[in-house]
């Protein structure tokens, strides 16, 4: 059982990585993100089943809160980019270097 | 029996500073000097109530700071402290008459209020530094120096002074950060003590400079630990003093600040560097210090011979002036580390008459700046034409700095090098040969002040010089008191010596170096 | 009242009790001089005057109460206070050797004192002049009276840095300015030896106080020889001997004044006041310590005579004279308690002899408008007859001629020489041929001949201010030698403080073949000068010269020698060492920096700015240390 969640599991956050590196748009890159975000859910709430306390429950709880609060921040910041820049790209928004 | 003597003379350059800070620019100056000679007035009450001969550590104030660590604020001083403070509160009044106008200069970037805080900030830390008998106090005030040293360089100095004033930091903190870490390590071999009933003897270990000498008479310190302590300690009083080959940042740093900080740099935060080495590396650390002698003999006597070779070849006053420090600053080390209780008499004595000479070099170097704005010796010539009271201080102040018989320096000078010549504590001569090789420094001393007063001084007044204003009053002021004090102290050092010898005696105890006073003082008890 | 010298634990009472004064007052004149600034020009060479003059006044009467003592009993100590605590206590020791030398300084030096009144009268600055003369003159009494080393050293020094001062007096002009350094600089060669001699001394003596060396044995042992060989290079600073005589001459550009009273009469001898004083290191006659002695003193007697003979400036041939007569002194003391008394009765009688000559040469400048080549003298005889007189004796009582002062001394000196070592005293004996000449050679170019002033010369005499001094400095050139001399009057005096036996008196043999000999050379010697300078016409350009000529005219090769062998090889040294430590040290230390700088410039190439690299090196990071942890087995 809790083998073929964690595969799973395993399955969504190589998606959602794969889809932060490669893809350009903020939005797909947030969205991953998000995906690598519940991917780690479901392994918390798998490990919280599996040894039958609720620990790894709360966390997934703590993630979600997390995850809300940086859609929040960071869908604001890509409006705000987008605004100026008139792009959505991140490969565009590279000026915070050297 | 804690005496609130030590706390006052930290506390009231601190409130100083803060006053001048919020006072209105006007009074700045004088509310400065005011509170300089307040400290130098308690300084000498302090003084007079001091006992040689009594308790070593004396004035001794504690209060707990981080008791899960074992630190305490810890003050106290013996006599080599004490004429170090003394040396601190005369010279700091001096320096501020003498900076009267440094900071109004058209480049400094920042207030003259600032500068004169920043004066009295570094006197309370100079003070502290001293006065801590707790070993993580003195690094606490060690490193707490450099601030505002650094900005009274990196904001108020010449042209290249942000490169000297990041240098001086970088220096001191790469130093500092290795005494820490000796510090630490120190700390936790002092956790690891147990008394003769079986209890640990610090439950919390203990940073307290007078605790740990009392139980180094049980304890031992494994001597591997106790060698990379020592190095740890030394190489950061080594960077302070400076010793050939740590002493580059000492003439950018001293050519670059204005005249004033430079006297405080040399004069008294210089003078940590050496204080560390007898106090903390020799009786924290005695048997390493003794296989470490050779190596410091060795630096100390090529520092003295190379900064004053280096010294002859200097086109820059204040360069020139840094040089003959280092190779007086070899004395000093040589001094300490020939562990004869003449030789380091006379270091500690040097570390005094050092400051108030090279003061007076400094102070004299910085008038003549001041007039013709250019440091290079060349740009002089025939001054003692047009100004003679001038060129009269600078001479006797390079006097002064060649150990002439009859000036202070030369009773130090003489006794490092004869307690040095006649050391028995590694065999009878083993040091002569240092002491011989450093007596040459005599004639290169000679070589480089009277080259640099033929140049400034003698022969045809160039025309740079020729409107050249004499000493006014308040320079007079300045120059008076060192004069007094470098000749006073050459025919009459007996007082300076009686406060400081039976200091170097319980040093010289703790070290366990066999030495006739020493075995005197044994006998007498 | 009570007397404060008691006060302070002294053993002597009296007068010599107070002899602290012989160095106080003029300290104190100085001070008040140089403090007191312009405002003391006025009277300011009037108080230097009076300061020297109550020293001597102290020294007189000091020297009365020590007549009163029984010999054994003039050795008296007069304690001033603890200098450095257990090591050094600060006093005065008041004997035979130490107050001949007081009343020559303080007798001597007040007369020149007077003389500067007029001498330096033209010059604005004179009262700093007399400030370093009061100077000078406390300094030199300390160093004559101090009763151990350190004081000696303080007042050593002390007379360095007044000559320094003096022969610098006219620092405006550079050749004065750098006349002035290297007389410090090689005189702080001889400190070196003198300082190492006290350190060795201390540890193996454990006492720097004459009493205390007194008390010690001192046999001879290398250790001993090393302090002798070490004071005697102490000595040969101060003293122009070889091979530290190079300054002497060029000290010739301080006032005249100033070569009278420093560089001929008094400081010049304080080497020779030191090997006499730590007798007991050159002991005994034969040791090292004192052949290297005799030794310097032939080589250098003979190397300033030949210098002598070829200077045309009035001032360094005098200088050339000054620097073989104490090389003279320097052989005498190479010879025990007999040599001693005859070497300071030498200093004594070369003192004012030479004192008298250098005035008179300064009288003679001061008529031909600061004019120093002889060669433009001549004639001046009728001009000046005072001075001439003068300077004709000071010049037969330096050639030894019988009966004058020189004639006892240095026949003594020499008569004790060829006693002791043949060659060194023989030696000596042509070195007096070659003073009868180079003297005489002077004498004829600057009194007698043709006039070959310069256009606007006018000579005159001076006044009598000036004169004065010169006639009591001749008397005592003429009759101070037999005074000391004969019946050995100044050996017996001396020889309860330099050690020798009371009740002898040393020989004084005027026909042995040793005398007539020296009589018969510096005959001879006087004779060629003659025909040479006298009878001939002197060129008033100098001639070409031979190759001895050109050898003396350049001291021997001895500035040339030092440049190459140590001037140039130190600027070499120097130079290399500052371009070692901007280069190599600071070098090595910015060069770190600059790597360190250097290589944080091209790490931070990383930060790209593209937000997905960044991802993909967390990715990386995360995924090397889930390997890691892996590997280690911990998960």
């Amino acid at each position: 059982m809790t083998t073929e969640y964690l595969v799973l599991s395993a399955i969504l956050f190589v998606i959602g990585a794969v889809g932060v590196l490669i893809r350009r748009n903020a939005i797909v890159v947030f969205m991953c993100v998000e995906l690598m975000l519940n991917a780690c859910n479901l392994a918390f709430v798998t490990f919280a089943r599996q040894w039958g306390n609720l620990d790894g429950q709360i966390i997934a709880f703590f993630v979600m809160v997390v995850a809300a609060a940086e859609v929040v921040i960071g869908l604001a910041i890509i409006v705000t980019i987008f605004r100026t820049r008139r792009s959505a790209s991140v490969d565009d928004a590279n000026l915070l270097k050297y | 029996m804690t005496s609130l003597w030590l706390p006052l003379l930290i506390a009231v350059p601190v409130v100083g500073a803060v006053v001048v800070g919020v006072a209105p620019k006007s009074a700045a100056k004088w509310l400065t000097l005011a509170t300089s000679l307040v400290v130098l007035a308690l300084t000498l009450v302090m003084a007079f109530q001091f006992k040689p001969g009594g308790e070593r550590f004396q004035f001794v104030f504690e209060a707990d700071w981080i008791p899960a660590f074992g630190v305490k604020f810890g003050l106290g001083v013996d006599g080599i402290a004490l004429v170090l403070i003394g040396l601190t509160a005369v010279l700091t009044p001096i320096v501020i008459a003498a900076s009267w106008h440094d900071a109004d200069a058209p480049h400094a970037k920042y207030s003259v209020k600032t500068y004169f805080a920043l004066m009295l900030a570094l006197l309370a830390m100079m003070v502290g530094v001293f006065a801590a008998t707790d070993i993580f106090l003195f690094y606490v005030f060690f490193e707490a120096m450099l601030i505002p040293m650094y900005f009274m360089i990196g904001s108020y100095g010449g042209a290249q002074r942000s490169y000297a004033a990041i240098k001086f930091l970088l220096y001191s903190l790469f130093g500092g950060l290795l005494m820490l870490v000796a510090v630490i390590g120190l700390y936790v071999v002092t956790t690891s003590w147990v008394g003769g009933d079986g209890q640990p003897l610090f439950a919390n270990g203990t940073f307290m400079f007078p605790d740990i000498i009392e139980a180094l008479k049980t304890q031992t310190i494994d001597s591997g630990t106790a060698k990379w302590l020592f190095a740890g300690f030394f190489i950061a009083f080594a960077i302070k003093a400076p010793l050939v080959p740590f002493h580059t940042w000492l003439p950018d740093a001293a050519a670059q600040a204005p005249a004033g900080a430079a006297v405080l740099l040399v004069g008294v935060l210089d003078k940590v560097g050496t204080y560390g080495m007898l106090r903390f590396c020799l009786e924290l650390f005695p048997e390493a210090s003794k296989w470490a002698t050779p190596l410091v003999i060795v630096l100390s006597v090529v520092g003295i011979i190379y900064g004053a070779i280096v010294a002859i070849g200097q086109t820059d006053m204040k360069r020139l002036i840094a040089y003959t420090s280092i190779s007086h600053f070899g004395f000093i080390a040589m001094g300490v580390f020939a562990m004869s209780q003449t030789a380091q008499e006379g270091a500690t004595l040097y570390m005094v008459n050092h400051g108030f000479a090279t003061g007076m070099l400094f102070l004299a170097a910085g008038f003549l700046i001041a007039r013709r704005g250019s440091p290079y010796i060349a740009d002089y010539g025939g001054v003692q034409k047009v100004a003679p009271l001038l060129a009269g201080a600078f001479f006797i102040a390079g006097l002064a700095g060649l150990s002439l018989p009859g000036l202070s320096s030369f009773v130090s000078e003489f006794m490092v090098m004869i307690g040095t010549y006649s050391s028995t504590a590694f065999g009878s001569g083993a040091l002569a040969v240092a002491a011989i090789v450093s007596a040459l420094a005599v004639i290169l001393a000679a070589v480089y002040i009277l080259w640099m007063v033929q140049r400034t001084l003698h022969g045809p007044t160039a025309e740079s010089v020729s409107g050249m204003k004499d000493l006014s009053k308040r320079e007079l002021w300045v120059v008076a008191p060192l004069l007094a004090l470098i000749i006073g102290f050459g025919f009459f050092p007996k007082p300076l010596l009686d406060i400081i010898r039976p200091a170097v005696t319980d040093t010289l105890v703790n070290v366990k170096v066999d030495n006739p006073a020493v075995a005197e003082k044994g006998a007498g008890e | 009242m009570e007397n404060p010298a008691q006060i302070l634990g002294n053993t002597a009472g009296g007068v010599i009790g107070f002899s602290w004064l012989m160095i106080a007052l003029p300290l104190v004149g100085a001070a008040i001089l140089l403090i007191g600034g312009r405002r003391t020009n006025k009277w300011g060479h009037l108080l230097g005057v009076a300061m020297s003059l109550g020293a001597f006044v102290v020294a007189v009467l000091a020297l009365v109460q020590l007549l009163g003592l029984d010999p054994e009993q003039r050795r008296q100590a007069v304690h001033l206070y603890e200098f450095i605590p257990g090591m050094v206590d600060m006093g005065l020791l008041v004997d035979q050797l130490s107050i001949s030398f007081a009343l020559l300084i303080t007798g001597v030096g007040s007369l020149i004192h007077i003389y500067s009144i007029g001498y330096m009268s033209h010059d604005p600055e004179r009262r700093r002049f007399f400030a370093y003369l009061n100077l000078f003159v406390a300094a030199m009494l300390l160093l004559v009276l101090a009763d151990n080393y350190v004081g000696l050293f303080i007042g050593w020094e002390g007379v360095g840095l007044a000559s320094y001062l003096l022969i610098g007096f006219w620092y405006f002009k550079p050749s004065a300015a750098v006349a002035a350094k290297k007389a410090f600089i090689v005189n702080r060669v001889g400190d070196f030896g003198l300082l190492v001699g006290m350190f060795v001394m201390w540890t193996t003596f454990g006492t720097l106080s004459f009493a205390g060396l007194g008390d010690a044995t001192i046999e001879q042992n290398g250790t001993v020889t090393a302090i002798g060989l070490l004071l005697l290079l102490g000595a040969c600073g101060k003293s122009a001997q070889l091979p530290l005589q190079s300054w002497l001459l060029d000290a010739m550009e301080g006032p005249t004044p100033v070569s009278a009273l420093i560089h001929a009469a008094t400081m010049v001898t304080a080497g020779v006041y030191l090997v006499v004083r730590s007798g007991a290191f050159f002991f005994p006659l034969g040791s090292t310590a004192a052949l290297v002695a005799g030794i310097v003193g032939t080589a250098t007697l003979l190397a300033g005579a030949i210098i002598g003979c070829a200077k045309d400036d009035i001032k360094k041939g005098l200088a050339g004279s000054t620097m073989s007569q104490i090389g003279y002194m320097m052989l005498g003391a190479a010879f025990g308690p007999v040599g001693y008394a005859f070497a300071i009765g030498h200093l004594i009688t070369h003192g004012f002899f030479k004192a008298d000559m250098f005035l008179g040469a300064g009288s003679v400048m001061h008529a031909m408008n600061d004019e120093v080549d002889m060669r433009k003298y001549g004639g001046l005889f009728s001009k000046m007859k005072v001075t001439a007189i003068t300077f004709i004796i000071g010049y037969l009582a330096i050639i030894g001629f019988p009966l004058l002062s020189g004639y006892f001394t240095k026949d003594g000196i020499i008569e004790t020489a060829i006693e002791h070592n043949p060659v060194m005293g023989w030696l000596a004996v042509a070195g007096a041929g070659l003073t009868g000449f180079y003297m005489s050679r002077m004498i004829f170019m600057t009194f007698f001949g043709k006039a070959r002033w310069d256009k606007d010369a006018h000579p005159h005499e001076s006044p009598a201010v000036m004169t004065v001094p010169l006639i009591i400095l001749s008397i005592g050139a003429i009759g101070l030698g037999a005074f000391l001399v004969l019946g050995g009057r100044l050996y017996q005096w001396l020889a309860p403080a330099v050690g020798g036996a009371r009740d002898f008196v040393p020989a004084f043999h005027p026909f042995s073949v040793p005398g007539l000999s020296t009589l018969a050379l510096v005959a001879v010697g006087v004779v060629i000068a003659w025909f040479k300078y006298g009878k001939a016409e002197v060129p008033v350009t100098a001639p070409r010269g031979s190759f001895l000529t050109t050898f003396a005219r350049r001291d021997l090769y001895g500035d040339a020698l030092n440049e190459s062998l140590f001037m140039r090889p130190g600027q070499w040294l120097t130079r290399l060492a500052v371009f070692f430590d901007n280069r190599g040290i600071d070098g090595l230390v910015n060069g770190l920096a600059a790597t360190i700088g250097g290589s944080s410039g091209r790490l931070r190439r990383v930060q790209t700015g593209f937000a997905r690299t960044y991802a993909l090196s967390i990715l990386f990071g995360a995924a090397l240390l889930t390997g890691a942890l892996l590997l280690v087995g911990n998960l």
